[in-house]
């Protein structure tokens, strides 16, 4: 269990400092970047992907 | 004699205020409202998914921070159980915040405050941002050096706001009573008025719908 969680570590290595990307007077760290960026895609997967159902009413 | 006594005892009855909610609460909350079993057709997309989504997670945070308010700052920071529930927690916030976004652009579009529904809407914008405020406190209640640095950071833009009087971010202990008593108690209640609310007023039709329902 232990190396599992090694091997994660090593993927996904948190012990850093963040990364920030700068824009004139926007500043954005990459993480909050990405995690807008998934909730355009999850919100545009939601209103596109159709919605399967047995009943109509 | 005896008929106007019963009249006059059926009429107190009518104006008692228990009387008088009961019949309103019947009349606005009938069970068929309170508990549907079929829903428009309008529904069937995912978009309509992440309301109770969003109540999901909310639920995973109330319990994952039961149990780490049973066990306390030093279990959730050496154990390896402890650090799972607090990472159970931080991630139910983090998909909290991100369900209730995307289930709030999604009523923005679809205009959810139509057809007498201005409190519903209402009521979740409220709800994000006391929620907002609710994972401020669980942040700087961590009791490690992010808090504390996210304290100090955050003390001079509260006291320029004046709270500062009555919400000290260095003080530890005012936090976390606020994180996990006060703000917990006022979001679980907006949640609830806010489903209420969607459960008395329905779920918003979309403009095509509407626009039917308006010209048959």
């Amino acid at each position: 269990m232990v190396s599992v969680f090694a091997l994660v570590a090593s993927v996904f290595n948190l012990d850093t400092q963040g990364h920030y990307l700068r824009w004139g007077f926007i500043e954005i760290s990459v993480t909050n970047l990405v995690v807008i960026i998934l909730m355009v895609l999850v919100f545009i997967a939601a209103i596109t992907i159709p919605f399967h159902r047995k009943r109509n009413h | 004699m005896g008929a106007s006594k019963d009249s006059a005892v059926s009429d107190e009855i009518n104006q008692q205020w228990t009387t008088r909610a009961r019949r309103g609460l019947a009349k606005s909350f009938p069970y068929e409202k309170l508990l549907p079993d079929t829903q428009p057709s309008y529904l069937s997309s995912w978009i309509y998914v992440f309301g109770a989504l969003t109540i999901g997670a909310l639920a995973m945070i109330i319990l994952s921070g039961a149990v780490l308010s049973i066990e306390g700052p030093t279990w959730w920071h050496q154990s390896s159980l402890g650090l799972f529930v607090n990472s159970l927690h931080l991630w139910s916030v983090e998909l909290f915040f991100f369900f209730m976004v995307v289930h709030m652009w999604g009523k923005y579009f679809m205009g959810a405050w139509r057809g007498k529904r201005a409190l519903t809407w209402m009521s979740g914008a409220v709800t994000f941002s006391i929620s907002i405020a609710a994972g401020f406190t669980g942040y700087v209640s961590q009791t490690n050096f992010d808090s504390q640095w996210i304290a100090t950071q955050a003390k001079d833009g509260i006291n320029s706001t004046g709270a500062g009087a009555f919400f000290n971010v260095l003080n530890v202990g005012q936090m976390l009573m606020w994180h996990i008593v006060l703000l917990p108690a006022v979001v679980i209640a907006l949640v609830a008025i806010h489903v209420i609310l969607v459960r008395h007023r329905g779920i918003v039709p979309p403009y095509t719908e509407q626009a039917r329902e308006v010209t048959p």
